[in-house]
């Protein structure tokens, strides 16, 4: 029997790497909150590669940071190795990686929150969201669990990732079920198709865990951390600690044969999943096959933890039968006598259109229902726990009546993922790529605070002392630069030394610094050498001065790029207009336009089949309503 | 306001007349004007609202252009609401455009269809009662203007760009794949191999701007086309109108079995005359394929210049030409009058009322001149428009395959002073963009289509 279990402001329906960042994100905006998780052992899972960050995910893990939210400070906590990508091809796609004991990094976070005030935490299964009509919209009104509990609440965020309507399939062999052989949430998919929410089918996949015991390490190539380890949260002041290595070995020409030889019983040719994959993340058999004249792939082999023997076998997610996964695994150098302690599986899922989303993600049918993470077609940890905080903070400044906080393509790689979710849609599980921001000189994950800090405090996540570390570290930066402005080199014989050694031109009259910081062979730790009056000041600041100057051309010249953007994204549309009654534009945009209701005329510009010429007519139609009223 | 940024755009109708405008809106026109123009004092010293005279000139080289006289119009008292400056050239289309090339290279970008007018409503200066009538233009100049890019991107010159946007978008999907997956096993490009790369794009880009100078400006301006019986006078008059030589002349029908055109110059309009074989019904292979390509020429004609033999009677086959060019601006020239009488001739314009006639004799010399001053006075009634959305579609891609060089030297520039691959890729991908301007493609879908197709990476 149902019965009334409790009220609150906001309800989060999940626990993954999403759901723990809306919660967090809820109650510290000071909102009553509580967060189901099916089986509370399984909060913040990482139920594929033991690793945060990487490529872009690595600057979302920063802004996510920079905003207030967790992922990054439990990393810091928690993780066995760190790593810097792209250290030599640019500050703009420069990323941090760091590989986590995934069981610490889930008690971690479970325990954050379970200290968290205005947290209530409940293993759960929702079923069901409750809505009331208003007027021609639905709103929220609460949830209810499997066991009929309800809870009455002002708004719920989804954050369910893979568990609506789970199901695990490897190779013949296919049976309803969640992640990490976890049980999956198989009601609420009717619950929100029955609210008119539009549904699509995603596949996913990951690879097989071994036991490290069977693994011959004499054949495999050891890959260490980094000696330097640059923290995720830029609260962590400095990190010292023992890592661990991960393991790189390679597919031979039989792990090919093998694959070829068992194609025919791989439910990805035989047409069993229906799922769409990802593109980026194909799995080997799809690898083999799309890429036949390529003769090895790399395979990493990663520790899961310091605890277990556990090991995760990179770039070998397959839906093989298991016979073969194994038959296939002994084929690679090192893993002849393997031991597998999980079998590779591919796992299909119910997620959204997200298009039908609002930049707030907020559904634009249903008022106060949110969602974040996996569920609205995106792909890995970082991209959910960026949605994830983004949907908590915009549920909890919905119930305090305040307008949402939307990032946009110029200000975060949120505000890109989230940009290209709702306004362009999805037809493949989405991954953060740099090359999907157009402003990434400016999106570095080094300077995510000085983007995005300030909104951070704005918005309440941010407490009033870090906020004034910022500000001193803001300074410091802008000093800096100042004084290298102002402060002139002598010709003299001990900088013309210093510039020879260097091959730097010599110089004939004084030259202030910053001309000589702006040449590609001069450092500045190593312009100290000549530089002798400078503050003493901390690597983040030594490191902002350093960009600045360095990349002043190329900064200015995004920065203008921004400015244009921003014109027409400052060009809100109204909500309520019907766009089959504006004159002027093309049936296709007319149709577009209605269905996605997008909230500027920047945005509309970016929805395939809106045309420069449709886009000239919102800007006339916005300037004949401005003068009617 | 609106926007900020400036527009240019050659805002007459070419060939009118001898006298162009080159109209630039937005707060940098004052700045432009004075980089290119050469007056009695620098441009900034002129009063608001005046019209100077002196020289246009390449800033680059000092090279003078063109004797121009220049207009000032501050804002808001302008068509616009903006800054304004019109400058009135005196050569033809093709100092029009070279003016137009060095306004954009001094900071304006080409108007899109219809623009100045939409900032005019946009900033207030067109009254609300307008304002479908403004998008109605915008629409219509746009489809107008796609057209012309459709019929530009056929042919030679499209597959040049095709294949140089290529290049730039498998060199960006490299540099990304490189990037975006620094520890797959993809072969990571070098900032060697991307410098080779983008000397040799650069290379393409030069050479396909050459391409835009030579070839096309001078296949621009009026279509006009000669058709008429076999053996009627086309290729002399053809001749005759461009005092040379170029058709073979005799007088066995059918002597003209291709196309042959000429370009010349009627009172400033640059017109593009084609002769045509003659029509009729055929059996002679060759000749049918000729009498098939005329029929798709008088399909293209802004004008159609049909002319009657004035010493025979109007034919079944001239009734048959003259339906297929009924809904063409046609000119009937009744030729060889020199071997005709008055009462024939007098029959033959009864016959067809109401269209213009010309009496001429090609062999005497006579009706050339009147024939001249009735094209000029179709064009500037404007009851013919020459093709202007070609040109200036035409001038718009010459102007962004331009940016895209200057984008890509700034590339190889940035390579040069050492600086990081995520610096050089952002020139890159502007050059990118601008090619993607021309044919409407977006350069980060094409990018990540490559990433995906080409390299194998995942997890």
């Amino acid at each position: 029997m149902d019965y009334f279990a409790g009220e609150y402001d906001v309800a989060v329906v999940g626990a993954g790497h999403a759901g723990c960042e809306t919660a967090l994100a809820s109650a510290r905006l000071g909102c009553k909150t509580i967060v189901f998780a099916i089986n509370l052992d399984s909060i913040a899972n990482m139920p594929c590669n033991p690793s945060v960050g990487g490529t872009a995910k690595g600057q979302l893990v920063r802004e996510i940071d920079a905003l207030g939210g967790e992922m990054g400070k439990n990393t810091d906590k928690t993780f066995i190795q760190s790593k810097i990508l792209n250290s030599a091809k640019g500050p703009a796609v420069f990323s941090l990686r760091a590989q986590v004991d995934r069981r610490r990094y889930q008690i971690e976070m479970k325990h954050t929150m379970e200290r968290q005030q205005n947290l209530d935490i409940r293993q759960a299964e929702i079923v069901e969201v409750l809505t009331e009509d208003k007027a021609d919209e639905k709103r929220i009104t609460g949830v209810k669990t499997h066991t009929g509990a309800i809870y009455k609440c002002k708004a719920v965020v989804l954050t369910t990732g893979t568990y609506l309507k789970g199901k695990i399939i490897i190779g013949d062999v296919s049976y309803s079920g969640g992640p990490d052989g976890l049980f999956p949430a198989n009601k609420l998919s009717d619950s929100l198709l029955e609210k008119g929410i539009e549904l699509f089918r995603f596949k996913t996949g990951t690879p097989a865990r071994l036991n490290k015991r069977s693994i011959d390490f004499s054949k495999v190539e050891e890959q260490p951390g980094d000696e330097r380890i640059i923290p995720f949260s830029f609260e962590t002041e400095e990190i010292e600690k023992e890592q661990v290595s991960c393991w790189l070995t390679h597919t031979t020409s039989e792990t090919h044969k093998v694959i070829r030889d068992n194609l025919h019983r791989s439910p990805l040719y035989s047409g069993n999943i229906k799922g769409v994959g990802p593109r980026y993340c194909p799995s080997i058999e799809d690898k083999i096959v799309r890429f036949a004249d390529k003769e090895s792939h790399q395979i990493f082999i990663e520790p899961m933890g310091l605890e277990t023997e556990e090991m995760y076998l990179q770039g070998m997610s397959s839906s093989l039968p298991e016979d073969v996964q194994i038959e296939m695994m002994k084929t690679l150098p090192g893993l002849e006598n393997v031991a597998v302690m999980r079998s590779a599986y591919a796992i299909e899922y119910d997620c959204i259109n997200p298009t039908q989303l609002k930049l707030s993600l907020e559904f634009r049918k249903v008022e106060g229902l949110f969602s974040g993470g996996q569920i609205n077609g995106s792909s890995g940890y970082e991209e959910a726990a960026a949605q994830g905080l983004m949907a908590g903070i915009n549920a909890a400044l919905k119930v305090l009546g305040k307008e949402p906080l939307v990032l946009d393509r110029s200000q975060a790689y949120i505000g890109v993922l989230i940009d290209d979710l709702v306004t362009k849609g999805t037809r493949e599980p989405y991954r953060m790529m740099t090359s999907r921001a157009e402003y990434r000189l400016l999106l570095r994950q080094d300077n995510a605070d000085l983007r995005l800090t300030p909104i951070g405090y704005e918005t309440g996540l941010i407490s009033e002392e870090r906020y004034n570390n910022f500000n001193i570290k803001r300074n410091q930066i802008e000093e800096e630069i100042k004084r290298l402005e102002m402060t002139v080199a002598a010709p003299t014989e001990q900088v013309n030394e210093f510039l020879a050694k260097r091959d730097s031109s010599e110089i004939r009259t004084g030259i202030k610094f910053i001309e000589l910081l702006r040449r590609p062979e001069i450092s500045y730790e190593g312009l100290g050498e000549i530089d002798k009056d400078r503050p003493e000041l901390s690597y983040a600041v030594r490191e902002q001065v350093s960009i600045a100057v360095k990349y002043e051309g190329y900064i200015k010249r995004q920065m203008q790029q921004v400015e244009q953007f921003k014109k027409l994204e400052n060009r809100k549309l109204p909500v309520d207009v019907d766009y089959s009654q504006v004159h002027g534009l093309s049936n296709e945009a007319r149709q577009k336009l209605n269905q996605l209701k997008p909230e500027s005329v920047g945005q509309a510009s970016r929805i395939s089949g809106v045309s420069p010429a449709d886009i000239s007519v919102l800007l006339i139609f916005l300037e004949q309503n401005r003068r009617k009223k | 306001m609106y926007s900020s940024d400036t527009i240019a755009a050659i805002s007459t109708p070419q060939g009118t007349g001898g006298i162009g405008i080159i109209r630039i809106s937005g707060s940098g026109a004052f700045e432009i004007a004075e980089q290119l123009f050469k007056g009695r004092k620098p441009f900034k010293e002129y009063k608001p609202n005046s019209i100077n005279h002196g020289c246009l000139i390449n800033p680059a080289n000092s090279e003078i252009i063109d004797d121009v006289l220049v207009s000032k119009m501050k804002a808001p008292n302008t068509f616009t609401r903006e800054d304004i400056v019109e400058i009135n050239c005196h050569g033809g289309m093709t100092v029009l455009k070279k003016v137009l090339e060095l306004v954009v290279k001094s900071g304006a970008r080409p108007a899109e269809a219809g623009e100045f007018t939409k900032r005019a409503f946009l900033n207030g200066r067109i009254d609300l009662s307008q304002a479908e009538a403004v998008i109605d233009l915008i629409n219509s100049k746009t489809e107008e203007g796609s057209k012309a890019a459709v019929s530009q991107l056929e042919g030679k010159l499209s597959k040049r760009l095709k294949s140089v946007r290529d290049k730039l978008l498998d060199l960006i999907s490299h540099i990304e794949v490189t990037v975006d997956y620094p520890e797959h096993d993809i072969e990571e490009i070098t900032g060697q191999e991307v410098y080779a790369a983008i000397k040799e794009i650069r290379n393409d880009l030069e050479r396909l701007t050459e391409g835009y100078d030579k070839g096309r400006i001078l296949r621009e301006g009026l279509n006009a086309v000669i058709i008429g019986k076999p053996n009627v006078g086309k290729s002399s008059l053809l001749n005759e109108l461009s005092g040379v030589n170029k058709a073979i002349v005799t007088d066995i029908p059918g002597t003209t079995r291709d196309i042959i055109e000429e370009f010349i110059n009627i009172g400033g309009i640059p017109v593009r005359i084609i002769d045509t074989a003659g029509i009729r019904e055929t059996s002679d292979l060759v000749e049918k394929i000729g009498v098939q390509r005329a029929e798709i020429e008088i399909d293209n004609a802004d004008i159609v210049l049909m002319m009657i033999d004035a010493s025979e009677v109007i034919t079944a086959a001239d009734r048959e030409i003259l339906k297929k060019v009924d809904a063409k601006k046609a000119i009937i020239i009744l030729n060889k009058t020199d071997i005709s009488d008055i009462e024939r001739i007098n029959q033959i314009k009864t016959s067809l009322q109401g269209k213009i006639i010309i009496e001429m004799s090609i062999k005497e010399g006579t009706g050339l001149d009147r024939l001249e001053t009735e094209i000029k006075n179709l064009f500037v009634k404007g009851d013919i428009k020459a093709n202007q959305e070609i040109l200036l579609t035409n001038v718009r891609h010459k102007v962004l395959i331009d940016s895209a060089v200057v984008s890509i030297s700034e590339a190889v520039n940035a390579y040069q002073s050492g600086l990081p691959l995520d610096c050089i890729t952002i020139d890159i991908r502007n050059s990118a963009d601008y090619l993607g301007q021309i044919t409407g493609e977006s350069v980060s879908e094409d990018v990540m289509h490559r990433i995906f197709s080409r390299f194998c990476i995942g997890k």
